[in-house]
Parts: C-alpha cells; sequence; structure tokens
C-alpha cells in the first residue's frame, strides 16, 4: 500500500523511518525523472515540512547546511569565498526550477558520479550528518559515498545535515561544469578547487573532480604539490598524466575516457588560473 | 491501494479543495483535477520546462513536485498570469510557434520579470534556461521578454485588402497559443474515456507469445480490455507510401525494433494508470539483431522483411554524364566520407490524443501532420471505408515530420471501435523516443573535381541510409538525396547512389529535409576541401559554381527563379567581416580560435516526381460569413496565417475577414500533408486559386470591374469600384450542398515529370535555396565549440509573411546546431531528454537573416517553400567553420567535445595557418 508521510518534526521522521523502508523524498528532481507514474509509489517520507532541515547555519565551529536547504537557498545565502565553488556549481544544477525544488541532501543521496554538489562539497572538507531513532553519527562525505549510487546511508538512517568545518571556510574558490550544452545538461567532468593563499604562497589546497571516476574524488597528491607555491604557478604544476593515474573515467554517450581524464586536467588548470586571477567570485 | 489525502490548494488566486494522493505530481493533479491543461507535460522528467508553475513566485516544474508539498501555497499557473503584456510581446515576436512551450516559457519569464521588471539578455537566458523550445531557435523568445514592457499592443494594424501578402502579420492562430488555453493533443479528454496503454518489445529483435492475457485482465481490480493484433479488423499493415506497406499498428508475431507496440491495454484511468506492465504475459524470444547497415548488408544477414533481399528497400539515382572519366581528368579533386547519428525530432509534445463514435463514424483526434493519411491509413487497418473514421486534427506540438507517420491512431480507433467507448491516449517521453520515427542515419562517401578556374566537372556520391525497421519515409530519402546530393551547383559529371537499408533499428522516416541535410553535411564540407585546394576563397567557389536561371540541374531540369546566386552575393559581406573578425581575434594566441565557415544548399519543395495536390474551398453563408477551408495541419510554421493571407489577397478581402475551418477531414478538402516544404507553396496555390475563382464569380454577378473591392457585410456583399456600389444579397441565392450560397473550390497539383532509370526528369516544380555564414570558436584543448553568429540568406520566393519566415529560418537553424554538435539517438540509452540534448537557449547564436526574394514562375504571388532549407546550411557551416578555426576534419556527427578534441589533434595543419 501507498503511504506519503509528511512529518513536521525531525523526531516523527525517525520514528516513521524506524523499522520500516521508507523512500526519502524532498525536491523529487531524482525520484519523480525514475519513475514513469504519475505519483511516488510505496511508503514515502517526505522531509519538506520539516522546518529545521533547512536553511544555512553559521556557529563557532564552521557551518550547517540542513538536508532540504534548496540550491536556490544556498544562492541567496551569504556566505565567504571559500563557498564560491558551491553557488557555482548551484547555478549549474539542471535549471531554476531545479534549483528551487533539488536539495543538498538530495544530491548527495542521489549519488551520482557526476552530481554537482558534491566535488565542491569534497573540497570543503563535508561531513555528514545522519541520524536515526537511535542516535546520531557523522561521516566524511567521502566516506559516505561508497560508489555509483551507493551511499553508506543505514536502515533507518537519515542525513539531516552536510557541516562545513571553520577552517574550511579559508580561502578562495572556483567550480568549472564542462558539458555538451549551456543549461540543463549532466557533467561530462567537473572540478571544485579551493585555495588558502593568505600571503602570496598556498598554504592550503583542496581540489576535486567529477564524473572521472565512480566517487568524485579529491586529489590529494596534487594538493600536496602546490602547497608552497604561488597563485600564479598552480596552472603549470597539474600534470595530465598523474591527473588521469588518479581519475576512472568511463567512456558512455557523452564522452569517452581519455577525454574526460584529458578534460579535467584542463578544467583545473583554468579553476586554479582563475584564482590567480582573481576572477574566481 | 492508494494514499489519498484532502488537500487545500490556492491555484491562480482560487481556493480548491480536493482529495488527491499526496505524491501525485502536481502537473496531473492542475491538469486531470482541475482542468488547467494550458501547464503542458513534456517529459514527467524536470528536461523540457514546459510544464513550469509558479509556487510562492518561484518556478519549478510542476511534474516534479508532489502535491502535498504545496498545500496551501499560491500556486500561479499560465491560466492566472496577471498582466497581458508579456502574452502580447510574445505574440509582437512571433515567439509563439506550435505553442506547446509556450506557457511554460511564459512562466519562467513571469517569475523572472516579477522579480526585475527590466532584465538584460543574460538574466532573460538564464531564467529560460530550463525551459526548451524545439520550434523557434528562442531568440524570438528571449526578444519578447525583453521588449516585455513594450507598449502592450499585439501587432500592427490589419493590412488592407490586397495588402496581406509580404506583411509580417502575427500568426492569426496565436492567441490561444500565448493564453494557454490552445488544445493539444492531450488536452482533450472525451467523457468516460478510456485510458490506453501499450505494451511494448524491450528487443530490437524477437519473437513473441502471449500467456492468458484473460486471466492477467481477470486479475485487475476492474475491468480492464487487452487488444492484440488478433483483434485488428483489417489490413495489419501501414506505411506513408502505400507500395511499400510493411508495418503492422500491434505486431503479430514477431517484432522488429524497440518500443515496437504488441499489445494495448484500456480501461478506466485510474486503474490503467496504476497497472505494472511488467507482469503482462508475454514471453519474448530475443533474436541476434541487425544493428547497423554493414550488419545488415553482410551476404547471408537475416532479411528483416522476407520479400526485401539484402534488407535493402528502395535504392535512388542520378546520373548524367561522365563522372568517373571526368573524375580522372580533373586537375583538382578531393574525397570524403561522413556518418552521421539517429536524431530525434523532440518535439515537446509527445503523441498524444483521443477517440470516440460518432454514430458510425470513428472519430480521431490526435496530434498530427497529415489528416487524410492518417484517415485513410487507420481506415485500413481497421477494416473501414475512409468515410468511416473521421480525423480532427489536435494543435500539434511540433511535428518536424514525424507526425507524418501513424503512431496512436490506430491504436485508439482499435479500442473504441472494439468496446464502442470513447479512448484516449498519450505517450510518454520514453515511449514517444523509442517508437516513433527518426532521421536517417547516412554513412556517406563522395569525391569531386574542379578544374583550375575552380569550375566543378564531376562528383561521385554514394550513402546507405538506414531506415531502420520499417519503410516509412526511406524510399522519399533514397530517391531525394541523389537529386539534391550536387547541392545548388552546375555539375556535368555527377553520379549519385543512395540506398535505404533495413535494420533493427528505429524506424527512420522524414524530418526536416528527408536525407539531404545529412547529404549536404558531406557535400559542402567536400567542396569546401576542393575551395582550398584550387586557392579559391571558399564563397567565391561557391558562387563560381551556383546555378543560374536557365541552367540545368544533375536531372536534367532547366530551372528558373534561381536564387542561390543572390543568396551567396548577401552574404559577401558578413562573410569578408566574419574573416577578418577571426583573424584578428586568432591573432593573440590562447586555447580559443575562432573560424568561419559557409555552406549552401537547395530544396525541392512538394513530392519527388509525384502528385501532391491540395485543394482549397472558400465560401460565403447566407449570413455573410466568409468561411476559408484551410486543409494544411498547421504545426507552428504557419499555414493557417500564411494561406488566409494568400486567399485574402486573391479575394480582395482583408485577411481577418476569413473564418479558418479546419483541419478536419470531415470538413476540409485535402491539402496533403504538411511536409517537404510544400503547404505554402502547393496549398497557397490552391489557395490562391480559389480566392481568385469567388472573386471572379462575385465580379461576374455584379459586372464590376478588375479593380473592384469586395466587402463581407451582414447578409449582404458589397462590392464596389470608384463608380458605383452594387450589394448582393445573400439570402436571395441558393445555397449549396457545403451551406454556401457563393464558393469555389480549386486544386493544385504541381507540374513534375517522373525521373527517368538516370534520374533524369523534373522532380519538383519549385526549389527553394539557402546559404548560411557560421561563426563560431573552438575551445581547442576541450573540443568545445560555441556558434557565436550565423548569418543566413534564404531564397524563399516572394515572403508572404516576413517574419513567419524568420521564424522557420532561426528554428531550423537550431536544429541543425543541434545536428552538428549534440544529437545523438542511441537507441534504448537516449530515450529521454537529458541523455538526448537538443540546444537551450543557452546554446544559440545571434541570428541575422536575410530573406532573398527571388519570385518563382510557378509558386503563389512567387512564393516557394522554406521549411526545410533553413536547416540544411547549418551543420556544414558549422562543420567548416570548425576546420578553418583548427584544422580539424569532422567525420563523424555530431561534433561533441570528445570528438573534436580528437579531430584537433589529428588535424594535419597547425591551427590559424589556413586558407580563408
Amino acid at each position: 500500500m501507498d503511504v506519503y508521510h509528511r512529518p513536521e518534526t525531525l523526531q516523527d521522521a525517525l520514528a516513521l523511518l524506524n523499522g520500516t523502508a521508507l523512500t526519502v523524498a524532498a525536491g523529487c528532481t531524482d525520484l519523480f525523472p525514475a519513475t514513469p507514474a504519475q505519483e511516488l509509489a510505496g511508503q514515502v517520507l517526505d522531509i519538506t515540512a520539516i522546518a529545521a532541515l533547512r536553511g544555512i547555519d553559521e556557529g563557532a565551529d564552521g557551518w550547517r547546511l540542513g538536508a532540504a536547504t534548496t540550491w536556490s537557498d544556498i544562492l541567496r545565502a551569504s556566505l565567504p569565498p571559500a563557498f564560491d565553488m558551491l553557488k557555482q556549481a548551484a547555478r549549474e544544477v539542471g535549471s531554476v526550477q531545479i534549483q528551487n525544488a533539488g536539495t543538498i541532501a538530495g544530491n548527495i543521496c542521489n549519488a551520482s558520479p557526476a552530481a554537482d554538489g558534491v566535488p565542491p562539497l569534497l573540497a570543503l572538507d563535508a561531513a555528514v550528518e545522519l541520524a536515526s531513532s537511535t542516535g546520531t553519527r557523522r561521516l566524511a562525505l567521502c566516506d559516505f559515498l561508497t560508489g555509483v549510487r551507493q551511499t553508506a546511508l543505514r536502515p533507518g538512517e537519515m542525513v539531516t545535515a552536510i557541516e562545513v568545518p571553520r577552517a574550511s571556510g579559508a580561502g578562495c574558490s572556483r567550480f568549472l561544469k564542462l558539458g555538451a550544452r549551456k543549461y540543463l545538461v549532466i557533467s561530462i567532468a567537473s572540478v571544485a578547487v579551493r585555495v588558502v593563499a593568505p600571503a602570496g604562497r598556498v598554504e592550503g589546497a583542496a581540489l576535486a573532480v567529477g564524473a572521472c571516476s565512480p566517487v568524485p574524488l579529491r586529489l590529494t597528491a596534487l594538493e600536496q604539490r602546490l602547497c608552497g607555491r604561488a597563485p600564479d604557478d598552480l596552472p603549470d604544476a597539474v600534470d595530465d598524466a598523474a591527473i588521469a593515474g588518479a581519475l576512472s573515467p568511463i567512456s558512455d554517450i557523452r564522452a569517452d575516457a581519455a577525454y574526460r581524464a584529458a578534460a579535467a586536467a584542463e578544467l583545473l588548470r583554468r579553476a586554479l588560473g582563475d584564482i590567480a586571477d582573481g576572477a574566481a567570485g | 491501494m492508494k494514499d489519498v489525502q484532502f488537500l487545500h490548494l490556492v491555484v491562480n488566486g482560487a481556493a480548491h479543495d480536493i482529495a488527491a494522493p499526496p505524491g501525485r505530481r502536481l502537473s496531473a493533479v492542475l491538469r486531470d483535477d482541475l482542468g488547467l491543461t494550458g501547464t503542458k507535460v513534456g517529459c514527467d522528467a524536470g528536461d523540457c520546462g514546459a510544464c513550469t508553475v509558479l509556487i510562492g513566485g518561484e518556478p519549478v516544474c510542476a511534474c516534479l513536485t508532489p502535491v502535498a508539498q504545496v498545500s496551501g501555497a499560491r500556486i500561479t499557473t499560465v491560466e492566472g498570469l496577471a498582466d497581458g503584456g508579456l502574452q502580447a510581446a510574445f505574440l509582437r515576436h512571433g515567439a509563439a510557434q506550435c505553442g506547446i512551450c509556450t506557457p511554460g516559457m511564459l512562466m519562467a519569464a513571469a517569475a523572472l520579470l516579477a522579480r526585475d521588471p527590466r532584465p538584460d539578455r543574460p538574466a532573460v537566458e538564464d531564467a529560460l534556461g530550463g525551459v526548451l523550445c524545439r520550434c523557434t531557435g528562442y531568440g524570438a523568445i528571449v526578444a519578447a521578454v525583453l521588449d516585455a514592457g513594450g507598449d502592450g499592443s499585439t501587432a500592427a494594424p490589419v493590412p488592407a485588402p490586397g495588402a496581406a501578402v509580404g506583411a509580417s502579420i502575427p500568426r492569426l492562430d496565436g492567441q490561444a497559443k500565448v493564453a494557454g488555453t490552445e488544445r493539444f493533443g492531450a488536452d482533450h479528454v472525451p467523457d468516460g474515456a478510456l485510458l490506453v496503454r501499450a505494451i511494448r518489445s524491450p528487443h530490437a529483435s524477437a519473437r513473441f507469445a502471449f500467456g492468458d492475457l484473460a486471466r492477467w485482465a481477470a486479475a485487475a481490480p476492474g475491468r480492464v480490455h487487452v487488444l492484440t493484433a488478433a483483434d485488428i479488423p483489417g489490413e495489419n499493415r501501414f506505411s506513408t507510401i502505400p507500395a511499400f506497406r510493411d508495418q503492422p499498428a500491434l505486431a503479430e508475431t514477431h517484432v522488429r525494433m524497440r518500443g515496437e507496440a504488441v499489445a494495448l491495454v484500456a480501461g478506466p484511468a485510474p486503474l490503467i494508470e496504476a497497472l505494472d506492465l511488467g507482469d503482462f504475459p508475454v514471453e519474448w524470444t530475443p533474436e541476434a539483431p541487425l544493428e547497423d547497415v554493414a550488419a545488415a548488408r553482410l551476404a547471408g544477414a537475416a532479411r528483416i522483411h522476407s520479400r526485401r533481399e539484402g534488407n535493402l528497400l528502395i535504392e535512388g539515382k542520378v546520373r548524367c554524364g561522365d563522372a568517373e572519366g571526368a573524375l580522372k581528368d580533373a586537375p583538382v579533386t578531393a574525397a570524403a566520407a561522413v556518418e552521421t547519428s539517429y536524431v530525434e525530432h523532440a518535439y515537446i509534445e509527445p503523441e498524444a490524443g483521443a477517440a470516440w463514435m460518432e454514430g458510425a463514424v470513428l472519430a480521431i483526434r490526435a496530434c498530427t501532420q497529415a489528416p487524410m493519411m492518417d484517415r485513410d491509413d487507420t481506415a485500413r487497418v481497421l477494416g473501414l471505408p475512409p468515410e468511416r473514421v473521421r480525423i480532427v486534427p489536435a494543435a500539434t506540438g511540433g511535428g518536424f515530420g514525424s507526425k507524418l507517420d501513424l503512431s496512436l491512431q490506430p491504436l485508439l480507433g482499435l479500442v473504441t471501435l472494439r468496446t464502442g467507448q470513447p479512448s484516449r491516449m498519450v505517450y510518454s517521453r520514453r515511449e514517444s523516443m523509442a517508437s516513433t520515427t527518426k532521421r536517417h542515419p547516412a554513412k556517406m562517401t563522395a569525391r569531386a573535381g574542379a578544374d583550375r578556374a575552380g569550375r566543378l566537372t564531376a562528383m561521385r556520391f554514394d550513402g546507405d541510409f538506414d531506415t531502420g525497421a520499417y519503410s516509412s519515409w526511406g524510399p522519399t530519402v533514397a530517391v531525394r538525396v541523389p537529386v539534391h546530393a550536387s547541392g545548388p551547383y552546375r555539375v556535368a559529371n555527377y553520379h549519385a547512389e543512395a540506398r535505404a537499408v533495413h535494420t533493427n533499428g528505429p524506424v527512420s522516416g522524414a524530418f526536416r529535409g528527408f536525407g539531404v541535410p545529412q547529404a549536404a553535411v558531406l557535400q559542402e564540407t567536400l567542396f569546401d576541401d576542393l575551395a582550398l585546394a584550387a586557392g579559391i576563397d571558399r564563397l567565391e567557389f561557391r558562387r563560381i559554381n551556383a546555378l543560374r536561371d536557365g541552367d540545368r540541374s544533375v536531372c536534367g531540369q532547366q530551372l528558373f527563379g534561381v536564387g542561390i546566386g543572390q543568396c551567396l552575393d548577401a552574404l559577401a559581406e558578413p562573410w569578408a567581416v566574419a574573416l577578418r573578425d577571426a583573424a584578428q581575434a586568432n591573432a593573440k594566441d590562447g586555447a580559443l580560435r575562432r573560424g568561419v565557415g559557409i555552406a549552401a544548399c537547395w530544396y525541392g519543395c512538394g513530392n519527388t516526381a509525384l502528385p501532391n495536390p491540395s485543394t482549397v474551398r472558400v465560401g460565403i453563408t447566407p449570413a455573410g460569413r466568409l468561411r476559408l477551408h484551410q486543409g494544411a495541419m498547421d504545426i507552428g510554421q504557419g499555414a493557417n496565417t500564411v494561406i488566409a493571407q494568400i486567399c485574402a489577397d486573391a479575394l480582395g478581402v482583408p485577411v481577418d475577414a476569413f473564418e479558418l475551418v479546419g483541419p478536419d477531414t470531415a470538413l476540409t478538402p485535402d491539402c496533403g500533408k504538411t511536409s517537404a516544404s510544400r503547404q505554402t507553396f502547393i496549398t497557397g496555390k490552391a489557395a490562391l486559386l480559389a480566392g481568385s475563382a469567388l472573386r471572379a464569380g462575385i465580379l461576374a454577378l455584379t459586372n464590376m470591374g478588375e479593380d473592384a473591392r469586395i466587402a463581407p457585410l451582414p447578409g449582404a456583399l458589397r462590392v464596389s469600384d470608384g463608380r458605383q456600389s452594387r450589394d448582393i444579397a445573400l439570402g436571395e441565392l441558393p445555397v449549396d450542398a457545403n451551406g454556401y450560397v457563393l464558393a469555389a473550390e480549386e486544386s493544385y497539383d504541381p507540374p513534375t515529370a517522373a525521373l527517368d532509370e538516370n534520374g533524369q526528369g523534373s522532380p519538383y516544380a519549385v526549389y527553394g535555396y539557402g546559404a548560411q555564414v557560421a561563426e563560431i570558436q573552438v575551445d581547442t584543448r576541450l573540443g568545445t565549440v560555441k556558434v557565436r553568429r550565423i548569418t543566413a540568406a534564404h531564397d524563399v520566393g516572394r515572403a508572404i509573411n516576413p517574419a513567419l519566415a524568420k521564424g522557420q529560418i532561426e528554428g531550423g537553424i537550431a536544429q541543425g546546431l543541434g545536428m552538428a554538435l549534440m544529437e545523438e539517438y542511441l537507441p534504448g540509452r537516449t530515450d529521454n531528454l537529458h541523455d538526448y540534448l537538443i540546444p537551450t537557449v543557452g546554446d544559440m547564436p545571434e541570428i541575422r537573416s536575410i530573406l532573398i526574394e527571388k519570385t518563382d514562375p510557378e509558386g503563389p504571388y512567387g512564393a516557394k517553400g522554406l521549411g526545410e532549407h533553413v536547416l540544411i546550411p547549418t551543420a556544414p557551416a558549422i562543420l567548416n567553420a570548425i576546420r578553418h578555426a583548427t584544422g580539424a576534419r569532422i567525420g563523424r556527427l555530431p561534433a561533441l567535445p570528445h570528438r573534436v578534441r580528437a579531430a584537433i589533434r589529428a588535424a594535419p595543419e597547425r591551427p590559424g595557418g589556413h586558407a580563408p
């Protein structure tokens, strides 16, 4: 039997989740395209009436993005330049219509290799807050995403927030997406880059690539190589062969594997170049 | 079982309390429960944006919104758009063609304008980026939104009698499109209609057998009708061309393509909607499919149709002079090969319709491009005489060739005929893409030769066109391509062959150009090779060889009214400026390289050397109402307006004097199909003849001179010249069988001559011509191509409605750009609008249209067809520009970024170092 739950408190939502397999629904921008039916079937838990799950809070430890925060919410939020890449990604999620409905937790739970939101969140060292009726736990986003369309979500659990630590709110950032058309397009490759260089020398860098591996990846080796360099020198540090070695792209209808690896390297150079030029904002 | 809840909706300020499943799509609730059918459904996946509505002023896709989420929220649909200024601007700018995306566009624009009443172009593009349009090329829509704060007027005043031809009047049927009240295939639901769904093959080739259908049906919680081929009373074979009938409405024992229907289920909508068709009792025995032409042509390959040896449907040939001999002697030669993909029409309206009985007559209301063909073929399949089927075309949300073929007409007809009850059917996007026709994938090779002065001496062309599982328009493509593969040029020694070959792919049918766009991609890129080899400017090379009045085509037909020279002349200055701009931009190093390309085309209007008459009736009722029976299906291109303009001038009345009747096979004489760029020319000519005949009759009745004016009045007709005025009392005249006291009905069939065994003859009475210059920028490291500007010169003969003609050009360019850069249909893999990409508003270049009006001796007021030649030059012009920018030769369409990058890396020349 189909049952559609739309509780107004997290407590009620978690109680419903306890012991019942429910489809958690928010923006429905992935759920509806997956069905030809006119209704969401089965047992659905719609979390969009839970006010506490929507919005962005800044605290001493960092930022907390509620699970049901939409891409449009993120675009309108006042956030430091480290989040520019997340806003740039938000602007590239589908269309305005999709940005008004789609949520940040939906994007990571859908676990598409090409999810626009994931590379910037990885580059922000985001953690995922998971709640169930028995408690709450946190996983690094990179541990939450376990494969193509696979996550570490356990039965009875739901994502309640994405957290970005205070330290990761530093630096300038840039997101670049490559697709075969301008709007409404699934990435061939995407990159998110955050660079902390307060005194003309890179003190820290976070680089992530999407759509070039089963789960978007951080490029930690390259990040380390960037440290200590001047911002202007960053693009030259991107080595095609090293990037290709770190990624595991597939060939599909959008592009072939070799192209994806080369494009990722080129996008990284451009994103780093934009940051050096101060054009990242 | 469903969870139904009571919900409170506030739509356009009105409160509605409804009971609905809370997880139901808002689009379904708006349309089905509230009757607000202005919100259109194109994909049910958020890919097309046609269903855009505002929730609290913000645009969302109604198809992705569970209705529970908007309970109590402020919902605005197109029916509730407060300010008429935006809609007036849409009408004024010709922003609505077929009208199916218009409500979505209006809502997306309204949300922007509420926030920012004077947006700039990038803001408009961002706001409209989520709504796809397949007709307009977006330019007119963007212009309308930028001008929404305009004076609010809809247009210039109605032209005076005799001045309609040549006037850019807004489309006569436009008001309903911008109001959201136009009724498309899915918008009319007869009371008590059974909902119909089809069971379709998941295999490209398979035998199948049904299990216990009666038991399966009986297990459903309500009455479900199951119908199969065994229920079809007539001849279960159709094709667009009678001699090739091979396609069953429902497959009988085996399927030849994915998506082929084998059975129907019908019943009350909620029941049928909820059925799990996954357990339908059909057992498939898959067989190895023939996936491409090479496999299908292999010796010993299975025959897809038992009587078609080698899976060859038909071969077309045109031959004149001695091509091989002249190629041997030519001092300058070039050879090339091009491969193209299946291209999907991607109209935003998936096939939809309804059927009901009117006494003994089966009435079918569905989207279509060919009402009379629908009638005759549906009647044959259902074993009815044609007069017992009535086709009432719905407004059609784009067609581009695919809606020429039968789709759901015989399926709806079968259900209603067998059950006696009304029925309706709406294809899902996946179903539409999987089961309907495509553009033929082509594998083509060509060689051409020229003398040192750049004069073409010879051309050889050979192409295999994958026609898929059934014949459809394969014969037309195979015949048309050799006729057109020379391009609009003099080639004395020519030999072209094209074959339509069956595979187990989707049916390839008609798609704007019938194979000519594919051939032009090869021919026009090959001619760039020749120009470069001869050291001649690429535009100049085309001018040297362009057909002139009195020249003979490769079919030996002497041509008049040839406008290609003027098209090329008009592009000379834009070409020079574009080359200079590109050279300037390329002077600095970097990954971005500019390129300029040119391509030309021609297109024969109407059927190829076959009769294709149109008949137009115009009559005046005793009450003085003037009715124009306009049977040319308007699928957005503007026939309702253009045909009325022609008839108005012929009769000598203002264009708004007409009431338009039809197209409806019970009310309107046959105007043939909306295809082959034939309606303005052929139906237009019939309208000219009918209008003139009625005028002559009226003038004879009053003894007035040629220059007399005719004015319809209530119950009378006033005829006046400078000296006298006479009223004809209409009530005193006898009424004919159609209810008219004065009427004329005229037919026109263009004069053509059959092609002989060498393709020699006069295949068309009228040709249209065009040429386009594409200015592009290639990102050489990523292989992405941005088209910056297209300057398009098209010879349309007399432009009956210049604004509508420009609308066709912009829309054709959008489809050509898609074909060049992104569109590739892969059966079973891209049956949706996020894996199959068509251009969005952000992908379109600036378009500068130049109308060349070289009047045609045969066309009405000198008009030529234009619907197809507007698309043909775009893809080759873009490819030639990519080559100019980078040296890369693209041999496979679409030019996706990875293909372009690979071609750049394989290019022998260094970027920037090419001949102009």
